[in-house]
């Protein structure tokens, strides 16, 4: 009886915890373009010092996002429909990211948080929600296969609709934290 | 043996058993060979070889359509593995992992013998600096994640440059392990067949494997049931010709036979005498096959097509035999031996062309027309049986000597025509002709088109530049390869061309290889190298100690071979663009326009300049000179073509012994001639080649015509006017049925024929008929 009732509570709790990430992800449907800077740092186990970039990012719904890299060296990485176009200077590539699973949790840990795409992230993550809507965290856990080939798990952590952290940290102990902030006008 | 019927028998017999063995012995062929030159120049011989053994024409696409994506890929995965264990493909590429990641592990391995970056410089402080700094920024980029595994053995970036050259402007798309097309509808392979290009069997062969091995992938796969498979590229195209002129030839043949037999038992009204009228026909065309077969080993496909034209003009003979009857004796083989002599004196101007099609058809025409008109003569009027009794043809004959009596008047409305068709043909003087040899290919536009937009999906685009380095060996080749590839690279960075691919890439000349080999460092010496490049970049020294390893074991390996590329995708592409004959070794280096398929003036004439400069080294624009060499045939065929008729006319000069004959003869064949012209002209079709041998042809058959009328005006007898006049009728249709039966082929070299012969043997008749004078001094006998 008494696990009885301790299942049903954590059933509740499970349930509570959804509806918590169906909330934060419904704060982010309505949000239909997104513009902000971003600082990225890497911190590789091969480097002296980690390494510093930064630049803006933009977001249109659904699945249109912009990552320009102005510092150190100018780079545009845009992802359009399922495929990824990186330009640096006259090198131009053209990537599908079906074709490259370990792209996934850099790009769709953002993508689909950004567009509210719940069923996005559980196909390709574990996830848990923390927080509360003034401070949440997404632990996002690769699930097995060629995706979670090199990444131990993606957290992202914000306010309200607003991505503030991106953190991938990897299996071999390297780790690369996105910043976004602040907003820019449109 | 006194019967001359048996005497007859026995030797058509003979004759017919020594023809059979020599043109069942015969060769057949449907590659290009037909359209090739018989004596090339350097370039042309260049641009025979690239058509008939080079990699463009041993290049299959197979596309799989239906299912889903996932089911395709592993079709297309199956199909690979089969064709892969067999023996007719030197390459199947997918883009499947397996081989992705062979191909990758070959460039990893090898990349400091492969790299045009490794020079001693490239391991000097300032040379790994240079090479860090970018490579870092790649590894701070998103796809940094893909490369982060390989930075501490390859920190310089020799494998990711290799990786980039090696997958050209735009790799194809990729859908579940596999190539797909851009939208993403289809799954892609493409193989490269081991046989030549003008290997037709083994051509057919190999496509046979890759259905088999389809059939077999779609009962053993998921989904196969729901998928079908599309091929296309030249060994398809040269298959498939072969197969629609061989149906084409047999159904049509079939068609005309089965029409000109209904016409001539209506008129016969004897099953025997119809038999008969078909002896001389085949016979003549066997004749004609053995010749081509002793006269050039080969027969192209092309020449049987043409089979189907004689049966036009053979078929002729025995009508006149039959129609004209034994009253006609010894003026009937005076009048045939002139007309065929006329045709022999027309075809034999085919017989110098350099247009390997054209003389196999000069000597096929000749060969056949001869045998015919004498299984004619001497078979026909040995065997036709004394009791067959012919409709009389009288009647007839009456009927149109009836109306060609009331033709007052329109001689005159004939020249005003003639004057009007000189008009128009002058006036569409510079549009009379075509200079297109893709008119010329059975291929459908359609199945053209899909051919073009796989290979761009596969980024194969059809080779239209091609840079043939020409040396003693395939070592000097591939050294003259690589000198000529340093020359192209700023053409390419200037954004000149679109970019370029060589042997020496893959397998760089032993010398180039062992002067990268030299310039690695020993490893302290690149330790020293690398403290001194680190002290300014955010790289741990020892984080690069799998580098210093790689270095090591590099300069202690041995230099690359064609064997060491076995296996790989570079394998095959190196045994494509590199060859060796008993001339010397080739070296092939396919030079791709940037975005559009044809390079700017310009860029071609930059080209030019840095082809012109290398040693050996010559331009080949394939389209440019096939064009080239079908203009020239084109012209050859029609200079051909009036050489024929000037020794028609000398021939008839000295035959009729009167230039008023012989105008009266050549006059209405001139007219329908250009009669026919004019037809083209207005329907706004420009002449090719067979348009022009198809007036050579009109002449040929149309000159009996215009012969039989001569005679009948100078030897006039009234009961042999009028069979006369029925027999050159019934011949007519039976040539105008033969050849529009032809216009109808879905092979266009054969519709072009029929196309232009059939209206102008009609055209030729009443020309001649209109031109011939009065026929019989009292127009009101017959009534």
């Amino acid at each position: 009886m008494r696990a009885a009732v301790a299942l049903a509570a954590l059933a509740v709790v499970s349930v509570a915890r959804a509806d918590a990430l169906d909330e934060l992800l419904r704060g982010f449907a309505t949000h239909r373009t997104g513009h902000a800077a971003f600082t990225e740092v890497h911190e590789f186990a091969l480097l002296k010092r980690p390494l510093r970039s930064s630049g803006e990012l933009r977001y249109r719904s659904p699945d249109y996002l912009e990552k320009r890299t102005l510092q150190p060296r100018p780079e545009t990485l845009v992802l359009k429909d399922g495929t990824l176009l990186a330009e640096r200077g006259r090198h131009r590539r053209v990537l599908e990211l079906a074709a490259h699973p370990e792209l996934v949790p850099y790009i769709e840990s953002i993508r689909a948080t950004l567009a509210g795409d719940r069923a996005a992230l559980e196909r390709y993550f574990v996830v848990d929600v923390s927080g509360d809507a003034s401070a949440w965290t997404l632990r996002l856990r690769p699930r097995p296969g060629p995706i979670g080939r090199s990444v131990q798990e993606v957290r992202l952590s914000g306010a309200a609709a607003a991505i503030r952290e991106v953190d991938i940290r990897l299996k071999d102990g390297d780790r690369s934290r996105l910043e976004i902030g602040p907003d820019l006008p449109p | 043996m006194s019967n001359p019927a048996a005497r007859a028998a026995a030797l058509w017999g003979l004759a017919v058993l020594l023809l059979l063995a020599i043109a069942l012995r015969a060769n057949f062929r449907t590659d290009l060979s037909a359209f090739l030159p018989r004596a090339p120049s350097a370039a042309q011989r260049l641009l025979v070889g690239q058509l008939q053994s080079g990699p463009a024409g041993r290049l299959i696409v197979a596309a799989i359509r239906g299912g889903g994506p996932t089911g395709r890929a592993a079709a297309s995965i199956a199909l690979a593995r089969a064709l892969r264990g067999g023996a007719d493909f030197t390459s199947v590429e997918n883009g499947d992992e397996e081989s992705l990641a062979r191909d990758r592990e070959f460039l990893l391995r090898e990349r400091y013998l492969l790299s045009p970056d490794v020079s001693p410089g490239r391991f000097q402080a300032a040379g790994l600096r240079a090479a860090l700094e970018a490579s870092l920024d790649t590894l701070a980029a998103p796809e940094g994640v893909l490369v982060k595994d390989l930075f501490a053995r390859d920190p310089t970036g020799e494998f990711l440059g290799l990786l980039e050259r090696a997958s050209g402007t735009q790799p194809p798309r990729e859908q579940a392990g596999a190539w797909s097309s851009h939208d993403g509808r289809e799954a892609l392979l493409l193989l490269q067949t081991r046989a030549p290009g003008a290997d037709t069997d083994a051509q057919q062969r190999a496509i046979e494997a890759v259905q088999r091995a389809f059939a077999q992938v779609r009962t053993t796969t998921a989904q196969g049931a729901q998928l079908s498979l599309l091929l296309s590229g030249p060994p398809v195209f040269a298959t498939e010709a072969r197969a629609l002129i061989r149906s084409e030839v047999k159904r049509l043949s079939a068609l005309s036979a089965v029409l000109i037999a209904l016409l001539l038992l209506s008129l016969y009204r004897s099953p025997l005498a119809l038999l008969l009228t078909f002896v001389p026909v085949a016979s003549g065309a066997l004749a004609g096959v053995a010749a081509v077969a002793l006269g050039f080993g080969t027969v192209h496909a092309l020449t049987l097509g043409f089979g189907v034209t004689l049966i036009g003009e053979s078929v002729d003979y025995s009508i006149y035999l039959f129609v004209q009857g034994e009253g006609a004796g010894m003026h009937l083989w005076d009048t045939l031996r002139l007309g065929v002599l006329t045709s022999i004196a027309g075809f034999a101007a085919l017989l110098p062309s350099s247009f390997g099609g054209l003389a196999q058809l000069g000597l096929y025409s000749i060969a056949g027309l001869i045998a015919a008109a004498l299984v004619t003569r001497y078979v026909l009027t040995a065997w036709r049986p004394r009791t067959l009794r012919l409709r009389d043809l009288r009647a007839l004959g009456r009927v149109l000597l009836k109306w060609h009596s009331r033709r007052r008047g329109v001689p005159a409305l004939l020249m005003v025509l003639a004057l009007a068709e000189a008009a128009l043909l002058w006036v569409q003087r510079g549009h009379l002709f075509s200079a297109d040899l893709a008119a010329l290919s059975p291929i459908s536009l359609a199945a053209q088109d899909t051919d073009a937009r796989v290979r761009a999906d596969l980024g194969a685009p059809d080779v239209r530049y091609l840079v043939v380095v020409s040396a003693a060996s395939a070592e000097a080749a591939l050294e003259g390869a690589a000198r000529l590839a340093a020359h192209l690279d700023p053409l390419v960075s200037a954004g000149t061309i679109g970019g370029y691919e060589t042997p020496s890439r893959y397998l760089p000349p032993q010398q180039v290889q062992a002067a990268r080999r030299a310039s690695l460092p020993e490893p302290a010496a690149l330790r020293t190298a690398l403290h001194a490049a680190l002290e300014t970049l955010p790289v741990r020294a020892e984080a690069l100690e799998p580098f210093v390893r790689d270095v090591a074991q590099a300069r202690g390996a041995p230099l690359l071979t064609r064997a060491d590329l076995e296996g790989t995708g570079f394998g095959a592409l190196v045994e494509g663009l590199l060859h060796r004959d008993a001339h010397g070794a080739q070296a092939l280096l396919p030079v791709s326009a940037r975005g559009a398929a044809d390079l700017t003036p310009e860029a071609l004439a930059a080209l030019h300049g840095v082809v012109a400069a290398a040693p050996g080294a010559t331009l080949l624009d394939l389209k440019g000179e096939t064009d080239r060499l079908y203009g020239g045939y084109l012209r050859q065929a029609v200079e051909l073509s009036l050489a024929g008729a000037v020794a028609i006319l000398a021939l008839l000069l000295v035959a009729l012994r009167s230039a008023r004959r012989v105008a009266r003869v050549l006059l209405p064949l001139a007219l329908a001639v250009m009669g026919v012209a004019a037809l083209q002209a207005l329907r706004g079709e420009p002449l090719g080649i067979l348009h022009i041998v198809g007036m050579l042809l009109i002449v040929a058959v149309a000159s009996n015509y215009a012969l039989f009328f001569d005679r009948a005006r100078a030897h006039p007898v009234e009961a042999d006017l009028e069979r006369t006049v029925a027999s050159v009728v019934v011949a007519n249709l039976a040539t105008v049925i033969g050849f529009g039966v032809l216009a109808f082929a879905r092979v266009p070299v054969l519709a072009q024929l029929g196309a232009t012969v059939a209206p102008g043997a009609l055209l030729a008749l009443l020309f001649a008929a209109l031109l011939s004078g009065d026929l019989r001094s009292d127009d009101a006998h017959a009534d």
